[in-house]
């Protein structure tokens, strides 16, 4: 067999099903051998980029490693994104390109750039396979380290040289050689007895948890756990899904556009139980600030995550599903207090509000309470990047993990849609619905096309206030209302100095996003004022296909409630 | 408090290892004063030494991130760690005059140094020992007049032990 072969030979022994990517000159070799392969489906997407986000998304609605194949060169160059933006999110990727001949390697070749240090910083692991007899163990190595511990994505770099060498007496490897690579799964008794102990005496108990939970399949333990103690728990954006959002104890998403029942739990919190999350600095503020008052626990696979950012008391290394197994037990059962009763009294007292529309205009917030009325718990929702996501993710209801899809790490624009393409693929039986904003469709516009071509019946709901939204936000708040470079409405006619919507106002927005979406072969529905918005949901939902549904909102609607960057949680803006 | 830290570090022999360490230390914005990498007894494995001069804090952090990658093998911090010889070799080129030649001999023959180059006006002079007898000696030697010197870096290997009853005595 040649390196192409048994490239995708061990694809399919990894289970891979389905491939995103793109063909160029080094990988034909690889191309020549999917063309008779009836085991895998290849989707060609418009981009490079577009493609590693399918996979990731893919990765992230199934729990399986998903796959993206590209040439060298600028197609190598063109994943850097998507890969980054699987590693701040622990997504399971394996990214394979091509690469020059290893003759040619370092002689600055046609469409040679050196994947194996581009890379490195923003992956798990990476490979740059010169030898055939290396290909079969980097394969099974590569799914392995990306599947297993803390997930993240692995980088294969095939030379053309080694996908047409040959191989005599081929055998895919059926176990890994890695001395140095040992996850830890189950937690330190010790320490978990501990924590058990720390929990016991807490007078105001929180969890804290986050994507761990969700990669770790750890929401019923979770659950369990919760059920046991009474202790309120937040919810990070990674985490969304994994405690539904009507239990009891959920007080909702913490940080910087976090629920003020959940901020306020951090600040007067005794014990803070960490689980499967990483302390960001959107959820923690400034690190001297965050949970004055608690004695920190942190469970977490990563070691290295532990003690990051905030001290931390009681460490546990472990996986987030076999530690909650053994904490379960070892908790003595606890009834609500106090202290629930507070966080309680926070909710009712705070809770999320916005100004209704009115005849003339949508509210943002309003679209997403209506798609969360039309969506079921099965609805698999995937976000961009900005307002958008900040809106959905504090109005929609989740209910279930692997339903909440968005960039939370790296905060990639573009990557809602082919995130959401990979989705549908990967479960094809969940309606999958991406809401976007009108800076961040237009980052991956070009995947509609696939969408459409492809049959991927993606809902694409675009917010539209013809503003960089998140940006124009911050501007507003703390830069003087000076909207420097937000306006996408903004012209040559426009004046230099401009502070906000006017009557001079260019009525033509570009590009009319209707006619896009009917250019790609999709239906697209538009609604400007507030009796619209049921209407052109109702019809965009229940086309039988990719559909794209814009909704013209208010141009000027923040995201509230918010802490201003370099301010502690209990500094909260809510707004008018 | 910032204070030297000498790392070693040990991995698996793959290609680009070297790099992967130093690149890991420099994307997490923290500065390397020193490294030396070479293969070991076992050529499988390879053993790196960092000298990062960082707080107590973040050498904590350093090492964890270098656990963290899937080549590494072992990582000690053996700046407190009295069971360690460290050594260092130096090369200086000194610029010495007849008239100065007896007084440097003297501290030569002290330190235990070796002259290994020695022209009318030159001398190329070669030491190893602990990091600090090194600084020492650089510091007596400038007013001679150093032309140039070269550092190798820390390296260093734990002493020996009886490996306890049970205890592998691994990498």
């Amino acid at each position: 067999m040649n390196g192409a072969e048994i490239l995708i030979d061990g694809l399919k022994k990894e289970g891979v099903d389905t491939i995103f990517g793109y063909p160029g000159g080094v990988v034909i070799p690889i191309f020549d051998v999917l063309y008779s392969c009836r085991e895998i489906k290849f989707l060609l997407t418009r981009h490079e980029q577009g493609a590693v986000h399918a996979a990731d998304g893919y990765a992230r609605a199934t729990g399986k490693v998903g796959v993206a194949l590209v040439t060298s060169g600028p197609g190598a160059t063109n994943t850097i994104t998507g890969i980054a933006t699987a590693k701040l999110d622990s997504s399971p990727i394996v990214v394979i390109s091509g690469q020059v001949h290893t003759n040619n390697i370092g002689t600055d070749a046609f469409q040679e750039t050196d994947m194996f240090g581009l890379t490195r910083s923003i992956c798990k692991h990476n490979y740059l396979v010169k030898n055939i007899l290396d290909l079969p163990h980097v394969l099974k190595e590569a799914f392995y380290i990306a599947r297993s511990g803390r997930p993240g994505p692995v980088s294969i770099d095939i030379p053309v040289d080694v996908a047409t060498a040959k191989l005599k007496n081929y055998n895919y490897p059926d176990d890994v050689k890695l001395p140095g690579y040992k996850p830890v799964l189950r937690g330190n008794p010790m320490q978990i007895e501990k924590l058990a102990r720390a929990i016991n005496v807490a007078q105001k108990p929180l969890l804290y948890t986050g994507g761990g939970i969700v990669s770790a399949g750890a929401s019923e333990e979770l659950r369990q756990l919760i059920d046991k103690t009474q202790i309120p728990v937040v919810v990070t954006l990674m985490g969304l899904g994994s405690v539904p959002h009507n239990h009891p104890c959920f007080l909702g998403m913490p940080g910087m556009h976090g629920r003020v029942a959940a901020n306020k739990a951090l600040v007067e919190c005794d014990l803070l139980i960490a689980i499967g999350v990483r302390f960001d600095d959107r959820i923690t503020g400034p690190r001297h600030t965050f949970v004055p008052n608690a004695t920190v626990a942190h469970i977490d696979i990563d070691p290295a995550e532990i003690g990051k950012n905030v001290r931390t008391h009681i460490p546990v290394v472990g996986n987030a599903k076999d530690v909650l197994k053994d904490l379960i037990e070892k908790v003595k059962p606890r009834v609500k207090n106090s202290w629930n009763e507070r966080t309680e009294y926070w909710e009712e007292k705070y809770p999320l509000t916005y100004k209704k529309s009115d005849e003339e205009t949508i509210s943002p917030q309003f679209v997403i309470e209506r798609v969360n009325k039309f969506a079921g718990p099965e609805t698999i929702v995937v976000t961009d990047v900005g307002q958008n996501q900040m809106w959905t993710a504090l109005y929609y209801h989740y209910c279930q993990p692997r339903k909440f899809l968005s960039s939370g790490g790296l905060g990639t624009m573009g990557f809602g849609l082919p995130a959401a393409m990979g989705a549908a693929l990967g479960k094809p039986e969940n309606q999958v619905i991406c809401i976007s904003g009108d800076g961040g469709i237009q980052m991956n516009i070009q995947e509609l096309a696939t969408c459409a071509i492809n049959r991927i019946p993606v809902k694409l709901i675009v917010i539209n206030n013809f503003y960089l939204g998140m940006v124009r936000q911050w501007q507003d708040l703390f830069w003087d209302k000076k909207y420097s470079q937000v306006c996408l409405l903004h012209s040559p006619d426009c004046p230099d100095e401009c502070r906000g919507p006017n009557e001079n106002c260019p009525p033509q927005y570009l590009p009319d996003l209707v006619k896009v979406a009917e250019a790609n072969g999709l239906p697209g529905y538009r609604a400007t004022s507030f009796s619209e918005v049921d209407e052109v949901l109702k019809k965009g939902l229940a086309h039988d296909g990719p559909v794209l549904m814009e909704f013209v909102v208010n141009r000027l609607e923040n995201v509230f409630p918010m802490v201003s960057a370099g301010k502690p949680l209990s500094d909260i803006m809510m707004g008018d | 408090m910032v204070e030297k830290h000498t790392v070693i570090v040990t991995v698996l022999n793959s290609a680009g290892v070297l790099a992967r360490v130093a690149g890991l230390l420099s994307q997490r914005g923290y500065n390397i004063e020193s490294a030396i990498g070479a293969p070991t007894e076992n050529p499988e494995i390879y053993k790196i030494s960092l000298v990062v001069a960082e707080s107590k804090e973040h050498i904590e952090q350093i090492t964890k991130q270098l656990n963290k990658l899937v080549d590494t093998l072992k990582v000690v911090d053996i700046s407190h760690k009295d069971n360690y010889i460290v050594r260092e070799y130096i090369i200086l080129k000194m610029d010495v005059t007849q008239k100065k030649r007896v007084d440097l001999f003297n501290l030569i023959k002290y330190f235990k140094a070796h002259p290994i180059d020695i022209t009318s006006d030159h001398m190329i002079l070669e030491l190893s020992g602990n990091p600090r007898k090194i600084d020492r000696f650089i510091e007596l030697m400038k007013p001679f007049g150093i032309k140039e010197f070269v550092r190798s870096g820390e390296f260093a290997m734990a002493e020996y032990q009886t490996p306890k009853k049970g205890e592998k005595n691994g990498y």
